[in-house]
């Protein structure tokens, strides 16, 4: 298991490699990336930041949970921070297990998670220069 | 006692700085601390109830502060 906040490019590839192991019969590989219109605006690029210290470790509980709920250890997650362009990958989630239905239930868990409580913030660059934070509207108690 | 108040995103933005200190008596609270930082300027673009970690755990409004605890106040995630 391995989880990492990074600030170059992913390489999903190399995640699936690092979960590839004889015992295994499935591999999921989830990527997340920058898409190019959010609520009907153009989108040029998104800004990630963090609180890196505590992001790093609710990361790391994440991916532990679902080691533990899924038996498997052979989880790797990272989450890019700093100024992406479009289509770049934000997150890459690569887990496998011996049986597929774990492995898919272990990679939506971990997205899901990753988007409820995970303390990153997107700054979206639009095409008529303006930049909004994502959510920023709703400031709703979790 | 000292407590670091640390914002982000657009709770740093609506407030003009990235983290704070504040003075509190002791057994002061994390909702203690957000009631110091509510009288900030810019603190009216603030929730009702933000979400709050102390030392990079989710805590509640009622958690005790200790001196030299970290009280961040955190805005809707939106990581992946």
């Amino acid at each position: 298991m391995r989880t990492a906040l990074v600030r170059h490019e992913i390489d999903p590839a190399g995640l699936l490699a690092e979960v590839t192991r004889a015992a295994n019969g499935a591999a999921v590989l989830f990527v997340g990336t920058v898409r190019e219109v959010n609520d009907g605006r153009a989108v040029t690029g998104i800004e990630y930041t963090a609180y890196e210290e505590m992001a790093a470790r609710e990361l790391e509980a994440i991916a532990r949970d679902a080691a533990a709920t899924h038996d498997t250890e052979d989880i790797v997650v990272e989450h890019r921070l700093g100024t992406l362009a479009l289509t770049e990958a934000s997150v890459a989630i690569a887990v496998a297990h011996p049986r597929r239905a774990a492995a898919y239930e272990a990679s939506r868990s971990i997205i899901e998670e990753i988007k409820r409580r995970v303390p990153i913030w997107k700054l979206e660059h639009y095409e008529d220069g303006s930049r909004e934070w994502v959510n920023a509207g709703t400031g709703a108690s979790r | 006692m000292e407590v670091t108040v640390l914002l982000f995103a657009s709770y740093a933005d609506a407030l003009g700085c990235s983290s704070t200190t504040v003075t509190l008596p002791p057994g002061a609270t994390a909702g203690d601390a957000l009631s110091a930082i509510r009288r900030m300027p810019g603190a009216e673009r603030l929730p009702v109830a933000p979400m709050l970690a102390v030392n990079e755990e989710y805590a509640r409004p009622g958690h005790a502060l200790s001196s030299g605890d970290r009280l961040a106040v955190i805005p809707p995630v939106a990581g992946g």
